[in-house]
């Protein structure tokens, strides 16, 4: 995708992002999330990786998220008096993780910038992906199930109101 | 000659069954005790008479000897368990035995309401076990074993009544001045070992010729071992200046104060000199000193008997007295004489004793002379015997005490090595020995009852357990003194010497009569003397009745620096121990309490964590290259 | 490389991400959001292996992203499962009001 594009949603993406963080009324971070979701599917769908953007979308955002507000209907949360902790954490937990980011970028750019490369049409499509995963991944994909199993099982058992 | 005799042990440990008996079934059988308390002594005198009639048999200078096993052997050096039955042990045993059987059988009857009736007789017992030990060993160190044995029983006696402090303390006192005498003990023991390779007693007789030549940094061996050894004797036998122990010790009941601080156990320290005579002999300087410490004793103790008031007090600063005269006897090259006053003078002491516990046992307890008086007619068995022993610690023929004393006193003046200035002060004190030594006889006897009336209305004469001793031992003191015991100890303790001149003879016969009456006179026919002799005196009489204060003087010189020397380490050294002890576990807890913290239980503070972590992991990844 | 923005320029946005996701991890005091916080986290990661599935030309980044977004799926189940139970226990989802296990 062109560079000025990329900027666009980037930006947007950040501003996404801010509000899941900062913004105090639990909905409206759901709804950050969201968007934080569908603009990160656009740039997948922008590096050529179309099945995952689409999964992104109707797993991540039409599930998970959607599980998120569900909950927090449930559980009747409101808008927060103070969402934040004291500034002091504020300011510790900003500068470490900035400094995170900067050791992120430098670990991970340090080297040659990897040759132009140019990809297969069906490059992340259906097809190349599950040929991938059933083939070289086929074991974590069988354990991926047995975890979604378990995982169903789990949260209705811990969710389960008690016979009181 | 020396022969082996495998039963000579027998002596030694029929007693310990006896006292391993009370010990464990005691307590129950109190009938049993009776009989096997005094049982197992009298057994052990039967085969200590077996033993002397096979000496005797053998001739003089003959031994009987029993190895029991190799006790130590180490490094070049080794020491047998043996008993060795000379002359010399046999007096001594057939003393310890007979007299300590007389007084167990006196226990009987003195003893008979304690509760404890059992401990006794088993510490009894053990007592009787550790000096047959120590006065049959062949070896100074099986001697040793004894004479800390018979230190350990001292102090157990002497506080037998633990429930009253002062007696458990008169107890701790017998035992640590003892120990000041026994470190002198054991540096003689170590001197002679080091210089001869043994401990034996035949083994350090074939050494003497090395022993006279050996030195140790400038000071010949002998002299020094002898004056090592002379420690101990002296704190063991009560001497001066390690004699404070004694008199406390009469807090203990009276029977023992015969057995122990009479008759037996002071009396080692003479016979362990005696069995060294030898080694003496190559010092003459510590003969001498010898001589001069026996001396200077039974004057000094004899002063302060002229002001005690409690009757065992008297009785226990006369034993200190006497025992000077066996010193004396030691230090002037006559053991044989110094033996003999052992023997005469366990007899007419311990019946003094026992006598004086017959008076306390009548009168409910009362032991101060100036509440007593009058008893003649009410105890007269007890006064009649005490009368006997009173003639015989007085030197009146043809008593007991007279021969052994005047044996003595003559050989301090033309023996061996003869110290006329020593002498002089024995004459000096048997006359002062007669004189306080009739004070008791007649406070205690004559006169007017002084004692509370209802005191008065239970005297009783003893009961016949008690009363059978008392005159066996009378009969002793009265005919004692013509046992030959310098003769039959000669071919041990070597020649005893011509006898004395008739003129000696009186002028000892004549101090013991003359002190007799003069004590008459202070004390019978004008009883407004003393108070008026005192009065004279003024200061030095207080100071006289007061000890001379040397128990004072001991405290402020020895026992109180010691005191502080403990507080010292206990304020400053213990809680500096204790620290370091416990300085792992406040360490613990003082890093733990700071660090837990940290579990505040709040998940960002752990997400935190997580960051910081992730932080310093990617930082040293990334800036690495 | 991708049309003409460059990889880097994608790893920076998912460090941006990655960081505020983070702050809203360790700021925020209401559960549900910290919880949010963390599928942010997920998510920037996901975009780091995509782009590099891109730049490599391989598809595996692609399966990767794919677990990780069924274990998050899964995660999350279980995560708000678990805050449902607390809430019903302590009636709070406040962070600070849950810190019991504590010295």
């Amino acid at each position: 995708m062109s560079p000025l594009v990329f900027l666009v949603v980037a930006a947007l993406t950040v501003v996404a992002a801010l509000t899941v963080v900062l913004h105090r009324n639990p909905v409206h971070s759901a709804l950050g999330l969201v968007a934080t979701m569908c603009l990160l599917a656009v740039l997948f769908l922008g590096l050529d990786a179309q099945l995952i953007g689409f999964l992104q979308v109707i797993v991540y955002a039409g599930a998970i998220v959607v599980l998120f507000l569900f909950v927090i209907m449930l559980l009747n949360l409101e808008r927060e008096p103070r969402g934040l902790g004291p500034s002091v954490v504020v300011g510790a937990a900003t500068t470490g993780a900035a400094g995170l980011a900067v050791l992120i970028v430098r670990g991970l750019t340090g080297g040659a910038p990897p040759a132009d490369t140019t990809v297969e049409a069906d490059f992340g499509g259906v097809a190349a992906v599950a040929e991938r995963l059933f083939t070289a991944y086929l074991l974590p994909f069988e354990l991926t199930s047995l975890l979604l199993l378990v995982a169903v099982v789990g949260a209705v058992a811990i969710a389960k109101r008690r016979p009181s | 000659m020396v022969t082996a005799v495998p039963w000579l042990r027998w002596i030694v440990l029929v007693p310990a069954a006896g006292f391993l008996f009370q010990v464990t079934a005691g307590r129950r059988w109190r009938g049993a005790v009776a009989v096997v308390g005094p049982g197992v002594v009298l057994a052990a005198l039967a085969l200590a008479v077996a033993a002397a009639r096979q000496l005797d048999a053998l001739g003089p200078g003959a031994a009987l000897v029993d190895r029991c096993y190799t006790w130590l052997d180490a490094g070049g050096f080794r020491a047998d368990a043996a008993l060795r039955f000379d002359a010399l042990a046999m007096v001594m045993t057939l003393v310890v035995t007979g007299v300590g059987f007389l007084i167990h059988v006196y226990s009987l009857g003195y003893m008979h309401d304690d509760p404890d009736f059992a401990r006794f007789f088993a510490y009894l017992n053990l007592f009787v076990t550790a000096m047959l030990i120590l006065v049959l060993a062949d070896d100074l160190a099986l001697l040793f074993v004894g004479w800390e044995g018979v230190g350990l029983c001292s102090y157990l006696l002497i506080g037998f009544w633990y429930a009253k402090e002062e007696n458990a303390i008169a107890g701790k006192k017998a035992f640590l001045v003892n120990r000041v005498g026994d470190a002198g003990f054991l540096l003689g023991l170590f001197l002679l070992a080091r210089t001869t390779g043994t401990l034996a007693v035949d083994g350090i007789a074939a050494h003497l010729p090395a022993l006279r030549a050996a030195t140790l940094g400038g000071w010949p061996v002998p002299l020094l071992a002898a004056l090592c050894l002379l420690a101990g004797a002296t704190g063991k036998s009560a001497q001066l200046p390690l004699y404070v122990w004694l008199p406390d010790a009469m807090a203990g009941p009276t029977p023992v104060s015969a057995l122990i601080h009479a008759a037996t156990m002071v009396t080692a320290g003479v016979y362990m000199m005696a069995r060294l005579h030898a080694l003496f002999a190559l010092a003459p300087a510590a003969l001498a000193a010898v001589a001069a410490i026996g001396a200077a004793t039974a004057f000094f103790a004899a002063t302060i008997a002229f002001a005690q008031t409690d009757i065992k007090k008297v009785l226990a600063y006369s034993t200190i007295s006497q025992l000077g005269y066996m010193f004396l006897g030691v230090g002037v090259g006559a053991a044989g004489a110094a033996i003999f006053h052992v023997v005469t003078h366990a007899f007419f002491k311990a019946l003094l004793f026992l006598g004086a516990g017959s008076v306390i046992h009548a009168l409910g307890g009362e032991q101060d002379m100036r509440r007593m008086g009058g008893l003649r007619q009410k105890l007269p068995l007890t006064f009649s015997t005490m009368a006997v022993a009173t003639l015989a610690i007085a030197g009146v023929p043809p008593f007991a005490g007279f021969f052994s004393k005047d044996a003595i006193l003559w050989a301090a003046l033309g023996g061996a090595h003869p110290a006329p200035a020593a002498a002089l002060l024995g004459y000096v004190t048997a006359g002062m020995t007669a004189f306080y030594m009739g004070r008791l006889l007649f406070l205690t006897f004559f006169g007017t009852c002084r004692a509370a009336p209802e005191a008065q209305h239970h005297v009783h004469e003893a009961p016949a357990t008690m009363a059978l001793p008392l005159v066996v031992l009378a009969v002793l003191s009265a005919v004692g003194g013509f046992l030959p015991v310098p003769r039959v100890l000669e071919p041990v303790l070597g020649n005893a010497g011509p006898e004395a001149p008739l003129g000696l003879d009186v002028l000892g016969a004549a101090l013991g009569l003359g002190g007799l009456a003069l004590a008459w006179v202070f004390y019978v026919a004008q009883p407004e003397l003393p108070a008026r002799a005192r009065a004279a005196l003024g200061g030095v009489a207080t100071l006289v009745a007061e000890k001379f204060r040397v128990d004072e003087l001991y405290d402020r010189l020895v026992v109180g620096p010691i005191f502080a020397l403990a507080g010292l380490a206990a304020r400053g050294i213990d809680p500096l121990i204790d620290g370091l002890a416990t300085s792992p576990a406040v360490l613990t807890r003082a890093t733990s309490s700071t660090w837990r913290r940290l579990q505040t239980g709040n998940v960002q503070h752990y997400a935190f964590s997580f960051l910081a972590g992730a932080l310093a992991l990617v930082g040293w990844y990334v800036l690495r290259r | 490389m991708t049309g003409t923005t460059p990889l880097s320029w994608y790893l920076v946005l998912s460090a941006l991400l990655f960081a505020i996701g983070t702050v809203g991890v360790l700021v925020r005091r209401n559960l549900i959001v910290i919880f949010m916080a963390i599928e942010l986290l997920l998510n920037a990661v996901n975009l780091t292996f995509v782009a590099f599935a891109r730049a490599r030309g391989a598809v595996d980044g692609q399966v990767i992203v794919f677990f990780v977004i069924t274990v998050a799926a899964a995660e999350a189940a279980v995560g708000l499962a678990i805050i449902l139970a607390l809430f019903r226990l302590r009636g709070t989802t406040n962070a600070d009001e849950v810190a019991t296990l504590r010295w």
